[in-house]
Formats: C-alpha cells, structure tokens, sequence
C-alpha cells in the first residue's frame, strides 16, 4: 500500500512530459495539422458548442437586458444606461443580501474546516463501521438542496416542528417566532443548516487528501516519537493544504450563488433578514418582472463571484501550483 | 477520417435542430385546414377539468372546423408558461388574465385583444365586475370569476370562546380577538411569509379609510399623498401590536400543507384568517376526506373603520377573466364570448368552481358560505382589486414586502406610503 502510491505520486511527473514527443511525431506528417485541428474540433465542438448557447449566449444577453428598461415581454426598446446598476446598488435590499451572502461565505468556512477536519482525521483512523460512518456523513450532501430544505423546513416549523417539540419537552421554549421567523436568528439558522448539508463534501474532499499524504513521512515523524495529535498538526494537516484551499474555493463560489436553501427555508424573509444576491434577482425578475433590475443584479453577482475567483486563484492557489513543481521537483530527484 | 467531421456537425446540425423545433410550435391552422384554438386554463382538478373539456367539445360542434386544444395546467406553472410565452410572443390564444396593471404592461406591448366590440353584448350583461380587466374605457378580458376577501372562520372555536355576534367593527373585533385569547385559542392565521395575505389587511384598512374616489385616482395616477393611506398603516400597526397572529406569522405560508395559515385553520388551531374566496376549495384540498372544515365554517367581511372615509360595504377582491391575444383567430371571440353565456356560467356555478360573474347564474352556486359571500360581492357599492394586482407587480411587490416589514415590527406606516411611491415613480 506504502510502496505502490508512492510510486504512483512519483511517475506522475516524469510521464507528463513524456507525452509531449509522441504528439510531435505525429503532427510533423503531412496533413497532420488539418488532422489535429479536426480532431481537436471533434472534441472540443460539442463542448464548446453547448458552452456558447448556454453559458456565453445568456450572460450576453443578461448584460444587454441590464441596459435596458424591461418587463419581460415586447420589444427591447427603454434603454437606460446604467440606471438599472444604480439602482441595485442603491437598494438596500441587495446591500444587505451582499452582506448576507459574505456572512455565508466566511460562516461556512469557519463552521466547515475545523468540523470536517474534526471528522476527516477520526474517520481515516481504522475503525469499525468505518464504511458506514462515511456514509452517514456524506448522505447530507447527496440529497437534493429543496429536498433537504424542505424537510429542515418542517423540522424547524415553530411550536409544532420536531425542533421546537423536542425543545419544550425539555422545558426550552423556542423563539416566539420560530427558528426561521425571528429575523435576529434566521440567516443563523440557514448557516446551521447549510453546515450540515455541506459538511459531508468537505469529510469527503478532506479525506481524498488524506490518502494521498505519504506515509513514509509520518512513519518517519513516528519514529522520531511524534504523538498522534504532533503528526496531525506538524505533517497531516500542512500537506492536506492544497485540498482544504481548493475545498475553500468551491464552499465560497458556492456560497455567493447561495439561493435554493434559502428560497425554500424562508423565501428571504422574514424582514428580507436572509436574502441573497440570487433571491433577489429572483425577485426582481420573475415575481416583479423587473427584468432590467434583475439582469442587472446578476451582472454584478457574476462580476463579484469572478472577482472572488481571480483574486483567491492570484492569492491563495497559485502558492498550491508553485508548491506542486516544487514536489514533483523534490520527487524526481529522489 | 471523414467520419470524424462528419458525427460533430451532425451532433451541431441535430442540437441546432431541436433548438428551432423549440420555437416553431405555433401555427393556427393545422394540416386538415381546421382552425386551432389553444386554450390555457387552470382547473386541472376535477370537475372543473373534465367540464371545460365538455363545453370545448360542445363549442366545437356548434363551430365545425374549429378544433379547441386544452392544456389544463397547475395554477403557478401556468403563471411560469405564460410569462414565458409572453417573451417568446408564442402566446396560447384564449388564456386568463387577473388585471390591473398587469394587464396594461400586456396591453402595452400589444400582447392582448381589444374585446370592446366583439364582446359588446357580453360586457353590458357582466356590468360593473369588467371594471378591473379595463384599460383607457376598452375592455381586454371577460371576468368570469370574481370574489371578494373577508374572513374565514371556525363556528365551533368562536363558540367555544362565548362568541355570539360577528364583529362588524374593529372594535368588535378586538374584543372577539380578547374573547378568543382568553379562552386559549390563538386567534387568527395569517401567511406573512408569502408576504401578499398579509398584504390584504393594508389594502382592505385603505379601502375603509379612503374614498372610492381617492382610490380610484391612485390606481391610474400612482399618486399615494393622501392621508388615508398613512391611516390605513396605523389602522394595521395597533391590530399587529395585540399579537393576534398565530406564532411565527412571519414565516407562515399562505396555503402550503398543515402548517401554512390556511392549514391551521383547517385543522382547528386557529379560529380565523382573512382570505379570498378560494379558501374552501384550498382547505378541502388540506384534508384528508377533501371536506375541509365543511359545516364548521363560516365567513363575515372586513369589518368597519370608526371615522373611515371609505365605504363600510366595499370589498376588497379580484378574479379571472379570459383573454385572446393578439393574432388569435376571430373564433377564439366566439370561444371566449361562448364561456360567458348563460349555459357555461350556470354550470361553473353548480359544480362550485368559482363565482360566477353572469347575473343569470348567480343562483346556481351551491355551496352555502360562497353564496354569502356572492351576496356580500354583489351589495358591495365597489369591489377594489387587490391592490398589488392593480398597481401592478413592480410596485406591488415594494408595497407587499414593506407590509411584512410592518408586520415583523421593522417599518411605519408611513414606510409603506414611501416604499409604494417611490416603486410607483419609477414606473413613470
């Protein structure tokens, strides 16, 4: 087991440039490069096909309609400038939502990381039931996001929910308004619940970089009389770094395009408490048929989550692309 | 390796394909020279469902060569396609339209059939119920269901708390909500988190607290200056602040499931709510034997404002009209014409699927709580549509959220005439 994912981590480096030569030959043949365009078409086409009417085509088309005036029906014809991006930026709804919506990216990483490390490190333990245990943890994360809102959503009904039932017969009221009512707890209970459905792809996540940390360092930290706790935060954790900074980017993408939970829990409310920049566009588009106003606020989710992208790729992963050719360097030599 | 190039732009060729084919379902005349009506409606339950597919068979063998095509669909997915039609411009040719300003934005954008003329006979014999479905004195859609909004409520409860009389003003009604409470029973539901039956005590507090006339003038000016409406806001501030709501109004849905506002009254835990009249119909559909509360239940309308400018008998309501787009075949007029006669009326009136807005068939309705309310719609001097519907969605939506704010303690009313102004200016 040692010996045979060693190995694995160690040919990866070496092949890579290896295939390089075996492409050369072939496209120095006549007509090779017509070939490989075909071949690159052939592959690349459906792809890029799919991705230029779904994906380009629609944020095109999203930044035309911000430009413009428009219910969502006849002609394009209002054009307003930048109207409809004052507006969103003056509203205090979508300010808030923004504000939501980074409580949720920073909640969720500092909820998730010590819980799904926590859980990581015992389950990569051998343990019995260690399968099962997996399981149970992961389950959250496969349900579908309605789903799973809906049944926290009866869960947390106030007075005659399971949550608040358990609680009284205990003798701890729960709040007047209910869990989701109570505008002063709301977005702190869609944290909860968001933790608990996204908990099991970063126990997954965190243990796929378990596996591949060498255990001849560890052994070795072993030997030299390192306790279990020494290991863990000396060697374990540092070298799952670029797993929990990869993890950390798709929990905050994932947090800035936070909609379906909070839809369902409590459609933004109570007292837009719990709005996202996507509820509220949303809201503006399809139940206002604002749709100038909405495109708008989608241009501006889009340009923030790209920005979020650019700078954490810029500031944090690049260490991750730096630290692996170091490795693979290291690798190669010994 | 021609084969290569050949399976992409086969697989672009076919993806190009089934994209068009979405577009190009349209066409009025199908291959045998008939004329196809498309008719969208929302009683996808029986017997509404089976009814409407009667009266299409009987239109249709009255009209040789006119072939109705019925997609009966779930209320909210309708509303879903229908706005969706609207941005392609592919719009079904007979489909329902609720009013207000709404209907103006679709009048607007040329999306809707001027019915003044073709269905002049029909109008005259509707009277006054067309009244929201016009716009500049023409007439776009023929109601043919309109309601009114009161409160609902539990006979057996309200006895249970020593309540004789139905409270006729607010007075009244504080004192049955002080009645109620005392005897242990949370008084009222109401669904603050879908936000628009919260909405519907500011709009009926304006209706008592403003003129017809002052009224009247707000839905074409969009001009809320006047005092009455600040009243309305702190007619609603003093009834939230004695706490007559279930516990957590603020998340409570309108009508989802045992727990929504129309659910616990249904299942007896609250005494009553105030709701359109589509509540039994909803409540039947909470329950497991589809009776809902059945004799149980009772209606009264909003009661009066001490000192309000507004009418004590004017009622807060709304409804359905058919409507025919623009470029529908002149049949679809007839169709739509056909579904307002007598005939047609009288039966949507005995199987209870709404209220009928043909005089001739007012006497038809069966079920004894929507023939009160009938009586109530039909004294009433004026019914005002609801609000949200009238301003349209842009500011009736400001004006809704800023309502649920005043209900969860965090606007004025004062709040509610800024947000709803400042929504309605930028409509102009």
């Amino acid at each position: 087991m040692t010996v045979s994912t060693d190995r694995a981590a160690g040919a990866a480096a070496p092949s890579a440039p290896a295939a390089h030569p075996g492409r050369r030959r072939r496209s120095g043949a006549p007509g090779g490069a017509l070939r490989t365009a075909l071949e690159v078409l052939f592959f690349v086409g459906p792809a890029l096909a799919l991705f230029l009417v779904f994906v380009v085509w629609p944020i095109i088309r999203a930044a035309q309609f911000s430009l413009y005036r428009w219910k969502g029906f006849g002609p394009l014809t209002d054009f307003v400038g930048l109207d409809n991006y004052s507006t969103v930026l003056h509203n205090e709804v979508f300010t808030d939502a923004f504000t939501h919506n980074l409580f949720i990216v920073v909640g969720s990483v500092l909820l998730q990381m010590p819980l799904g490390l926590a859980i990581a490190l015992l389950l990569n333990r051998r343990i019995r039931g260690q399968g099962l245990l997996r399981t149970i943890v992961f389950v959250p994360y496969v349900l579908a996001e309605v789903i799973a809102s809906v049944v926290w959503l009866q869960l947390l009904q106030p007075e005659y929910g399971v949550i608040d039932s358990l609680l009284s017969s205990v003798g701890i009221a729960g709040p007047e308004q209910g869990w989701l009512g109570t505008p002063d707890y709301a977005l702190w209970t869609v944290l909860v619940v968001l933790t608990w459905k996204y908990l099991g792809l970063a126990v997954l996540l965190f243990l796929a970089g378990l596996q591949g940390i060498p255990t001849d360092v560890v052994e070795a930290a072993q030997i030299d009389g390192a306790s279990w706790w020494q290991v863990q935060r000396w060697i374990t954790i540092p070298l799952l770094g670029p797993t929990l900074r990869v993890w950390a980017f798709l929990s905050m993408i994932g947090s800035l395009q936070l909609f379906d939970m909070v839809w369902v829990l409590t459609g933004g409310g109570p007292a837009n408490s719990t709005t996202s920049m996507a509820t509220f566009l949303v809201t503006e588009g399809t139940k206002r048929h604002n749709y100038g106003i909405a495109a708008a606020a989608s241009v501006i989710l889009f340009v923030v989550a790209l920005v979020f992208a650019l700078l954490y790729q810029l500031l944090v992963l690049r260490r991750d692309t730096h630290d692996r050719t170091r490795l693979a360097r290291a690798g190669g030599g010994a | 390796m021609k084969r290569t190039a050949f399976i992409p732009t086969l697989v672009l060729a076919t993806a190009l394909a089934a994209l068009a084919a979405c577009g190009s379902d349209d066409g009025d005349d199908s291959a045998d020279g008939k004329t196809v009506i498309t008719w969208w409606h929302n009683s996808n339950n029986d017997p509404g469902k089976s009814y409407y597919e009667q009266v299409a068979k009987a239109f249709e063998s009255d009209h040789p060569g006119v072939d109705i095509k019925i997609e009966a669909m779930q209320h909210e997915d309708m509303l879903t396609k229908l706005d969706a039609a609207f941005q392609s411009g592919d719009t079904p040719d007979v489909y329902m339209e609720r009013g207000g300003g709404e209907l103006a934005d679709h009048v607007e954008a040329g999306l809707t059939k001027d019915l003044s003329e073709s269905s002049a006979d029909v109008i005259s014999e509707l009277g006054g119920s067309v009244a929201g479905w016009q716009t500049d004195g023409k007439t776009y859609a023929l109601p043919f269901s309109v309601g009114v909004v009161g409160f609902w409520y539990n006979k057996d409860l309200l006895a249970q708390a020593g309540v004789t009389a139905m409270p006729t003003t607010w007075d009244e009604m504080d004192q049955v909500v002080g009645q109620l409470k005392a005897a242990g029973i949370e008084p009222i539901s109401v669904g603050a988190g879908d936000k628009w039956p919260a909405a519907h005590y500011w709009y009926y507090f304006a209706v008592r607290e403003c003129s017809h006339d002052v009224l009247t003038d707000a839905v074409t000016s969009l001009d809320f200056t006047d005092e009455c409406f600040v009243r309305a806001g702190e007619d609603l501030e003093d009834f939230v602040g004695q706490d007559p709501f279930n516990k957590g109004f603020l998340s409570t849905e309108a009508q989802t499931g045992p727990t929504s506002a129309s659910g616990l009254l249904v299942t007896g835990k609250v005494a009553m709510e105030l709701q359109g009249h589509w509540e039994p119909g909803v409540m039947q559909g909470l329950t497991e034997d589809k009776v809902g509360l059945g004799d149980k239940l009772g209606w009264f309308p909003f009661p009066a404002v001490d000192g309000g400018e507004g009418d004590p008998a004017a009622a807060l309501g709304g409804g359905d009209a058919w409507a025919v787009s623009e470029g529908a075949p002149d049949e679809a007029v007839d169709f739509v014409n056909y579904l307002l006669s007598d005939e047609v009326q009288q039966g949507f009136a005995e199987k209870d699927m709404g209220l009928p807005t043909n005089p001739a068939a007012i006497g038809s309705v069966s079920d004894p709580a929507l023939a009160a309310l009938l009586e109530v719609r039909d004294s009433a001097p004026y019914v005002q549509l609801y609000f949200d519907t009238a301003f349209g969605q842009s500011v009736g939506g400001a004006m809704n959220d800023e309502i649920a704010l005043l209900f969860a303690g965090e606007a004025s009313p004062q709040d509610i005439v800024d947000a709803t102004q400042e929504a309605a200016d930028a409509e102009k």
